[in-house]
């Protein structure tokens, strides 16, 4: 386990440092997903009173497309100067790159849902202090972070990659948003983790099943 | 450094194209210890596909290699622990410093005790002073220096160079010739690609030509090099070789 | 001169076998229309509207089927790397890509006048659009791929990937549907409600459809042959040119 924690770790760090240097990726993601809010709000009409109904589904649209945007920048930067091919060769087994880069877009698309959501709480009108909420939006966020680095990784070799990565993003994840989706109006309407019933072990059966598959097929993705 | 077995590259009957364009064929290679080994060849001669299958990036198609005594399709990860690799682009980070970088492929390599190391690499390709800096404001020549830094950090027993002559001013080539020559006086390898004739002349121990998917040694049988034979027959054939290519 | 034998026994062995499976999909297709529009007894509630089911579910099923020989050649092609699986998995998936779009229209056309509704968020319907956008994924993954050999390898992905999610995709909706009803019921609900001679006509069209699925597949297989044997032409000759 040590072995493939410690490279792990080590990407993450690389990542979280360079992002630092820049920030370009997480206050561009946090803008976006502010638009985004504005934008459903008016699109949906969203009067006073219908707020309980609607706010989860505008919170997850802004999620996923938030995600889009970050997981199209997952790989940029190691295509620059070759970054990814150092990792290739170096001995750190694909497994452990593959995780690395979904920890690191999971932590920054975490980062980015935390400063949102307060927002979100008010523009909305909901009340975000509720576990249940917080544990949905991690598993959702992992199941978006899992399967997004594993499409990522084949749309920023393809040509018009910006387009690529949603056409074969949102299909895969829809199960992820419908089940977030359902489980927050639950757990914003004050239910408690009985009451969100099925939806939570579904998103936890899509994160396990593809955090089995995606590091094994990473490895073909990345081969020459 | 480990004890070195065999030979540092043993390739038998490498094949490898992409779709339907043929690159290498039954291309045989091998290059004892403590020796440079320069290869030139026209633009797409493959020069470029044959040190990135040594480096193990790129999957052969068909035959064995064998870099530094381990298979490269058993045990890959044992071959990237032996081989250093300096290709056309850094694979440094634009936005760290010199220094960083060099961490952060320590730590990938899980290197003990890795900052004396660092330092130790930095000053021997002398970026001592730059070593914060990022590595965007350095200078291409700096950066192909830093790149080099990288590849010899984890003590590697094996030397890839994909044309290291671009880029270098006449203070890096000067680092670059001391670092070579002391590469192989202590046994260790060096497999090189260039277009520059003089260099890579005053460079290898043998030089190859890579025409028609295999590696040539012109001027000689099977074991050339410039001691036997002296610089300018072997400049004679190389050019000749090259031009045969054409 | 091993080469130029293996170069040209594909393509002449192809074709026989293709032409007879031509000429007995053709034969059974002529005999299905006849049986669906002459034999089948005309729906006493829906009327002759009810006759798109004969090509409706026999499609649908068959789409289903594709993509599982999508999936399978898939993970053949990534463990064995073997072009083979590939044009297998590549041809059942432009084939799937035909039937889900098929399935679809005549669903349509099915729903419009039996549900008074063009289109329902139905479990069944919805993870069809679902599946029709994977595959399409597929097929575009493949072409937008910077060399072919990428584009095999990505498109192998999506065929496992989508496969994997189909049944989470369909559970999630028959979920979603079971909160959010809807007053719709699926095609197979009448499928109760069948006499014998509907029964038998319907089993016809499926095996009607698994020739004409096959057939299709073999089409599209030896036209990639084809070009493969093109490629390989050029190939030799590049070779023996430097």
């Amino acid at each position: 386990m040590n072995g493939l924690l410690r490279p792990v770790l080590v990407i993450v760090w690389k990542d979280l440092l360079l992002e630092l240097r820049s920030k370009d990726l997480v206050v561009s993601v946090l803008v976006f997903g502010l638009l985004v809010v504005l934008v459903f709000n008016f699109a949906l009409n969203n009067a006073p009173g219908r707020s309980e109904e609607l706010a989860p589904g505008i919170l997850w649209a802004a999620f996923a497309f938030a995600a889009v945007m970050a997981m199209n920048r997952a790989f940029v930067r190691d295509q620059e100067q070759g970054g990814l091919e150092g990792l290739l060769i170096s001995p750190v087994s694909r497994d452990a790159i593959f995780l690395g880069k979904a920890l690191t877009s999971l932590v920054f698309m975490l980062l980015v849902e935390a400063a949102l959501l307060p927002v979100y709480a008010v523009m909305l009108n909901f009340s975000a202090l509720s576990f249940n909420l917080v544990l949905t939006i991690f598993l959702g966020t992992l199941g978006f972070a899992v399967v997004g680095t594993l499409f990522s990784a084949m749309a920023v070799q393809t040509r018009s990659r910006e387009l690529m990565l949603p056409v074969l993003f949102f299909p895969v994840v829809l199960p992820v948003i419908i089940a977030s989706v359902e489980a927050s109006t639950r757990a914003v309407g004050g239910e408690t983790f009985i009451g969100l019933g099925r939806w939570l072990p579904l998103i936890g059966v899509f994160d396990a099943v593809f955090l089995v598959i995606c590091p094994w097929i990473f490895a073909f993705v990345v081969e020459e | 450094m480990t004890t070195l077995i065999g030979e540092a590259v043993q390739v038998r009957q490498l094949e490898k194209s992409f779709g339907e364009w043929p690159v290498l064929w039954d291309l045989d290679l091998s290059v004892p210890w403590g020796q440079t080994l320069v290869l030139f060849g026209a633009n797409g001669a493959g020069k470029t596909t044959l040190l990135r299958i040594l480096a193990t990036h790129v999957r052969p198609d068909h035959g064995s290699v064998a870099v530094a005594g381990h298979n490269l399709r058993a045990r890959p990860d044992a071959v990237r622990r032996r081989i250093g690799v300096v290709g056309h682009r850094s694979l440094l980070y634009d936005d760290l410093t010199c220094q960083e970088n060099l961490v952060y492929y320590s730590r990938l390599f899980g290197l003990k005790d890795h900052k004396p190391r660092v330092d130790e690499v930095l000053e021997k390709v002398k970026l001592g002073d730059r070593a914060g800096h990022l590595v965007r404001t350095l200078s291409n020549g700096m950066q192909k220096r830093a790149a080099i830094a990288r590849a010899i950090l984890h003590q590697p027993d094996v030397l890839l160079m994909d044309e290291p002559e671009t880029g270098l001013d006449r203070e890096s080539v000067a680092i670059l010739d001391e670092l070579l020559a002391e590469w192989t006086a202590s046994g260790r390898s060096v497999v090189m690609t260039t277009h520059d004739l003089d260099l890579g002349l005053s460079w290898g121990h043998r030089a190859g030509v890579l025409r028609g998917g295999k590696v040539h040694f012109p001027g000689t049988d099977s074991h050339g090099g410039k001691d036997e034979n002296g610089d300018g027959a072997i400049r004679q054939a190389v050019t000749a070789a090259l031009e045969a290519g054409r | 001169m091993a080469s130029s034998q293996s170069l040209t026994s594909p393509s002449s062995r192809m074709p026989s076998a293709k032409t007879v499976m031509a000429a007995i999909t053709g034969v059974m297709m002529v005999i299905n229309l006849y049986l669906i529009f002459m034999v089948a007894p005309t729906d006493s509630v829906l009327g002759h509207v009810q006759r798109v089911f004969y090509f409706h579910v026999p499609i649908a099923i068959m789409s289903f089927l594709a993509f599982f020989v999508v999936f399978a050649g898939s993970v053949m092609y990534l463990i064995t790397r073997s072009p083979k699986w590939d044009a297998v998995a590549h041809a059942a998936a432009e084939v799937g890509v035909v039937l889900v779009t098929l399935a679809l229209i005549t669903g349509i056309i099915w729903a419009r006048p039996v549900w008074n509704t063009w289109w329902t968020w139905e479990p069944r319907l919805t993870t069809t659009l679902i599946l029709w956008l994977i595959y399409v994924a597929y097929l575009m993954v493949r072409s937008y791929a910077p060399t072919q050999s990428k584009g095999a390898i990505y498109a192998a992905v999506m065929g496992i990937v989508g496969f994997v999610d189909v049944p989470i995709v369909y559970y999630s909706v028959v979920w979603w549907r079971s909160i959010h009803p809807s007053p719709v019921v699926g095609p197979f609900a009448q499928a109760d409600a069948l006499d014998g001679t509907m029964a038998l006509v319907l089993l016809y069209s499926f095996i009607t459809f698994v020739f004409f699925f096959v057939y299709m597949v073999m089409e599209r297989m030896s036209l990639r042959s084809m070009e493969e044997a093109l490629g390989r032409i050029r190939f030799t000759l590049r070779r023996s040119g430097r």
